[in-house]
């Protein structure tokens, strides 16, 4: 007999059929005691399941606000006409004609100066009601340019927009929202039809696809009611004073512009042009009577709040996994130390400290991965029932549950170290006497 | 006993000293035993001379505090962890007093064990276990847990485990300690049993009537060797 017969034979503990036989190993040992590995695991599922629901909650959140956005089109800038706030609404005065907001000269000034804005939308916005035979709706009337549903990216349902000619000619033809359509239509088609608004009747030519509001504003998300016509035949039919009832009294208001797109060609100067134009408006502006708003800024806060919010979720994942792992360890300490015997009885029958260490190590993954798998299953459960019992938007994408599976397996490995290399650790003679 | 036989375990003035904080114990006092090949060695002596701490050493449980143990061929006295946890898997059987089966495991989950830490699975390492079991007696309860079974059917058990790695030297520890006389005398047959197919053994025991079925009988006092017979 030479060295060689005793030198160490490297027997690899990870062959397939000696790991599968560590697993199945593993799993007995666990389901001895089912409970208590089953209360052991559950810090891991709660962490996994809310990491995984929250994060199709936020996920949904933000790709609702982020889809809203968009909708205004990343490269446009919207100016809004606002009622100073100083202006006396309280007057009694009939003849009284509070005039402000965005004018016609603004809008050429802009353009006049700006070299890199390629289309201005103006809008005039007046809230009216509308009739059709025996059925009214209140709505805004949108007095704008052709190429509104364009620069709104919004489709028409059916029909088409007014076409430039209809808008040189100031035709009285109108473009109903998708919510109004029914409103004023609920058995016809509305293509083809007339509806009144004052003394004038305008044609329907088309119905705008679902419109979703101005993020931020008290309508968001609702679908508005809107009747668009060209802003000349608006010009034309309303004249530049509006008549307001406000709190029982009438109000004169001269407004030439409520609202109008500036689209930017270049992305990257979308923020810079933004300062040029609220400059411009400045200095013909008395009052701050207009607004500006930039998608692209609220797309970028939205953004950033979506990472606020990742870190957040990242955070509480960190510190729920991180107690489910101090709780396995808890119990694999508990478990080496319950098992010491056997322990003691595999190293007298030839088991090296790897192979202890393998034993334990795989059993706390087990724990661990049992313990993510019940938690991505019921975490993909939470926001499906979630979206099926609320109108709320969520959406697992495949990165959540891969990631909160793969952390909880490291975290088994991670808290199994130290208990597996105490088990390993132990003297044999020691461990056999262990009662 | 004229003729030569090969010895397959020599202790050379092995000692094994315990410190309890600045007390001294010399459990073991020089120790030079030579086992050939095929003895059946019972080792007695009163409670607390050592025969554990003896056989643990060669059992290669322990290292020796100093001198040498020569298994085979080899000097295992200090040798490293992962070296030991080998030879006892590959060339050591044991049995002990309180049975030592995995409690979770099965009768052939447990006489499979040792082949399992030599790297033999699946088909190859049943069938050894089931004929393990069957040399026993147990063929007929491989699929029983530990605690289904008596005392004397979990020591064959045991003994099955101990005999599945064909380990060149038996090492048991008060084998028929925690039985009664006829699950005992059982067991003991089955020793001689393994004795006459050639086995080498090495037995801790109380009993007087065990030291006289074995060949040889060593007596331990205070951790030296207070005599060492061969019976006829
Ligand atoms: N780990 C240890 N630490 C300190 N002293 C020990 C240790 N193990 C054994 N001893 C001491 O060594 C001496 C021999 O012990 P051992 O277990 O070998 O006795 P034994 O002959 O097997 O006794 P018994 O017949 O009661 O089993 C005893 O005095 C014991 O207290
Ligand atoms: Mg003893």
């Amino acid at each position: 007999m030479d060295n060689r017969v005793l030198a160490t034979k490297n027997v690899n503990p990870f062959t397939p059929a000696r790991l599968r036989r560590t697993i199945i190993l593993g799993f007995k040992s666990l389901w001895l005691h089912r409970l208590r590995s089953l209360l052991t695991v559950l810090g891991i599922v709660f962490g996994v399941c809310s990491v995984i629901a929250m994060l199709a909650v936020g996920e949904g959140a933000s790709y609702e606000a982020q889809e809203q956005i968009r909708r205004l089109g990343s490269n446009n800038i919207i100016l809004h006409s606002v009622k100073p706030p100083d202006t006396d609404s309280n007057s009694t005065e009939q003849t009284y004609v509070i005039e402000y907001g965005l004018t016609y000269k603004d809008l050429e000034r802009i353009r006049g100066t700006i070299p890199g804005v390629t289309v201005v939308v103006p809008n005039r916005i007046m809230r009216k009601r509308i009739w059709r035979a025996t059925y009214r709706a209140d709505a805004d009337i949108v007095g704008t340019v052709p190429w509104f549903p364009e620069m709104k990216k919004l489709r028409l349902a059916e029909g088409r927009f007014f076409s430039d000619l209809e808008s040189y000619e100031k035709t009285n033809v109108c473009v109903l929202s998708a919510s109004l359509a029914p409103k004023l239509f609920p058995l016809k088609k509305p293509i083809g039809q007339k509806v009144r608004v004052g003394s004038n009747y305008y044609q329907v030519i088309g119905v705008i696809d679902v419109e979703t509001g101005r993020p931020g504003s008290s309508d968001e998300g609702s679908r508005l009611d809107r009747l668009y016509i060209p802003l000349t035949t608006a010009r034309a039919r309303f004249g530049e004073i509006l008549r307001k009832r406000s709190s029982g009294s009438f109000e004169n208001e001269k407004v030439q512009l409520h609202e109008a797109i500036v689209q930017v060609h270049n992305q990257q100067e979308v923020e810079e042009i933004a300062l040029i134009i609220e400059g411009i408006l400045q200095r013909h502006h008395k009052k701050r009577d207009f607004e500006l708003e930039v998608p692209l800024e609220l797309l970028r806060s939205a953004e950033a709040t979506a990472r606020t919010f990742n870190i957040l979720l990242g955070s509480i994942a960190a510190i729920s996994l991180l107690v489910g792992g101090i709780g396995i360890m808890n119990i694999m300490l508990a478990s080496v130390t319950e098992r010491t015997r056997e322990i003691g009885i595999r190293r007298a029958l030839g088991a090296k400290r790897r192979d202890i260490i393998t034993q334990f190590l795989i059993e706390t993954v087990l724990l661990s991965a049992t313990g993510g798998a019940l938690g991505v299953i019921i975490g993909i459960m939470i926001p499906i029932g979630i979206g099926a019992m609320t109108d709320m938007k969520t959406i697992v994408t495949p990165e959540g549950p891969i990631l909160a599976f793969s952390i909880s397996a490291v975290v088994g490995i991670i808290f199994g170290i130290y208990p597996a290399i105490r088990a390993a650790n132990m003297d044999p003679v020691e461990a056999l006497r262990h009662e | 006993m004229t003729v030569a036989v090969a010895s397959i375990a020599r202790l050379e003035q092995v000692t094994k000293t315990y410190y309890m904080g600045s007390e001294k114990l010399d459990a073991l006092g020089g120790i030079d035993i030579d086992i050939l090949e095929g003895e059946y060695v019972a080792i007695m002596g009163p409670s607390g001379c050592g025969k554990s701490t003896l056989l643990n050493i060669l059992g290669c449980l322990d290292r020796p505090t100093s001198g040498h143990y020569i298994l085979g061929d080899v000097d295992v006295s200090q040798m490293e962890d992962d070296s030991l946890s080998e030879v006892r898997g590959s060339k050591l059987g044991f049995i002990f007093q309180s049975y030592n089966l995995i409690q979770q495991l099965t009768v052939i989950e447990n006489i499979e064990v040792p082949l399992y830490y030599q790297g033999i699975a699946g088909e190859a390492s049943r069938d050894i276990a089931v004929e393990m079991a069957k040399r026993v007696g147990l063929g007929d309860r491989l699929d029983h847990k530990p605690f289904e079974l008596s005392g004397g059917q979990q020591q064959r058990v045991g003994i099955a485990r101990s005999l599945v790695n064909d380990p060149i030297v038996l090492l048991a520890d008060e084998p028929t300690g925690n039985l009664d006389s006829r699950s005992g005398a059982e067991i003991l047959d089955l020793f001689n049993e393994l004795h006459g197919q050639g086995k080498t053994i090495l037995m801790v025991t109380h009993d007087d009537d065990i030291c006289n079925q074995s060949q040889r009988v060593i007596r331990l006092r205070d951790g030296l060797v207070e005599s060492d017979i061969r019976n006829g």
